[in-house]
């Protein structure tokens, strides 16, 4: 049995930890609005390289034009994961579950006898994938001191890439990032980026798709452009979904840990306050039976 | 009075103007090209430069974009740049910086395809600066 000192100095640290946690649900509401702002501001951009690359590809109609990075190197042998988590922890499952979605995917590939290199962003996804996979991972990127993610950490991730797949050193490239549905729901998604021709050519054609366009410069000249600066946005996207997902991921363990700081000052109180008055119901006892031994 | 027409400026960020809009300037990659309502479709890339913006309301706004691709229909135009600013809040140690890469790049450049690339960047990339210093 704990003593009221005990029990004292037990409810006062429980209750500093829930003005902590409490602190980082608030820090983390505010970052989430401030991530998914940017999320919204940063979607016309895609919407549009969608629309327009669609456009792009009909008009070249899947020639033999098109640059590597659309059709790929027609193998598959060597896999580039690129694991996008968040650089700090205390925020649920969110960067286990991007982990996990990643490791049964390099599980798959490897029992098919592929090659797989991991590309890690983010410190805490390299964390978890170094204990199983360090071997496999050739780059790690660190966006710990970055404070507002801007295009050109996206762009600087995107070259990394592109310089790899020129080089030859992988023929299939795959996206793995968290889908911000709402503050409680995260999914954990893998997009395939190299080759890219599939599914951004699924995207709508918009009004002006039927019109005859006019290029300037070639339509192949202007996709070998557009397909890098696609890559880049893609990965933007994929960064910013993330931020979202990370501060909506927090806010919840946070407001979690808060009710159960809550919940165990409750209880602790009340056990204090039980034996308080056992304490002075035993005192009274002995004072009223040594008066009556009189 | 020219007819006014939907003209957007977006960058990965943000989008930075939707406005109905008379003309506007674009470096193009072949050259500089005005557009204006009606314009036939067409689809450029564009170097780093200034974009006027002559708006319907009769003001006049440039921006500093720094390479991406225009696209445009009869409907409207669509300007999606890598970064853009507005040419008075540029910042000009960024753009120096951004100078100094390029430089940077042309020297160390190992074939002559790659380096004719980078000097034909750098070049436009001063004659920008040129272009908004006196601004």
């Amino acid at each position: 049995m704990p003593s009221l000192k005990d029990l004292r100095n037990r409810i006062a640290s429980v209750k500093a930890t829930q003005k902590i946690t409490k602190a980082m649900q608030m820090v983390a509401a505010a970052k989430l609005r401030r991530a998914q702002e940017a999320a919204e501001a940063a979607r016309p951009y895609s919407e549009r390289m969608g629309s327009v690359l669609a456009n792009i590809t009909q008009a070249i109609g899947g020639g033999g034009d098109a640059p590597a990075l659309m059709t790929g190197t027609g193998k598959d042998d060597v896999h580039l994961l690129v694991v996008c988590t968040a650089e700090r922890g205390l925020c649920g499952g969110f960067n286990s579950q991007i982990a996990r979605h990643a490791r049964d995917h390099i599980r798959k590939l490897l029992a098919d006898g592929r090659h797989v290199k991991i590309i890690c962003v983010g410190k805490k996804g390299f964390d978890i994938l170094r204990r199983d996979y360090a071997s496999l991972i050739i780059d790690r990127v660190d966006l710990r001191e970055v404070k507002t993610l801007g295009f050109v950490n996206a762009d600087a991730i995107a070259k990394k890439v592109i310089q790899l797949f020129n080089e030859g050193s992988f023929d299939i490239c795959t996206l793995f990032y968290s889908q911000f549905k709402s503050v409680i729901s995260q999914i954990p998604t893998a997009q395939q980026i190299i080759p890219a021709g599939v599914a951004s050519a699924q995207a709508e054609v918009t009004d002006g798709g039927n019109a005859v366009y006019e290029y300037e410069p070639e339509p192949g000249e202007i996709l070998s452009d557009l397909i890098p600066r696609n890559i880049s946005v893609q990965v933007f996207r994929a960064l910013l979904e993330n931020a979202a997902g990370e501060m909506g991921a927090k806010m919840s363990a946070m407001d979690n840990a808060t009710r159960n700081a809550g919940e165990m000052i409750n209880k602790l109180s009340i056990t204090y306050n039980r034996q308080r008055q056992a304490q002075i119901t035993k005192e009274l006892i002995e004072i009223i039976s040594g008066a009556e031994a009189l | 009075m020219a007819e006014a027409f939907k003209f957007e400026l977006v960058s990965p960020e943000r989008l930075l103007v939707s406005a109905e809009v008379e003309s506007v300037v674009i470096p193009g990659a072949e050259g500089e090209m005005t557009v204006m309502a009606h314009h036939a479709p067409v689809m450029t890339t564009i170097k780093p430069g200034v974009v006027t913006v002559k708006t319907a309301a009769g003001g006049e706004e440039r921006y500093v974009v720094f390479g991406g691709f225009a696209d445009i229909v009869s409907a409207g135009c669509t300007l999606l740049a890598e970064s853009a600013v507005a040419v008075k809040d540029v910042d000009r140690a960024d753009l120096a910086r951004r100078i100094q890469e390029a430089r940077e790049d042309a020297a160390d450049a190992k074939d002559d395809q790659v380096r004719s690339k980078a000097e034909q960047f750098l070049s436009q990339l001063t004659t920008l600066e040129a272009a908004i210093l006196p601004a």
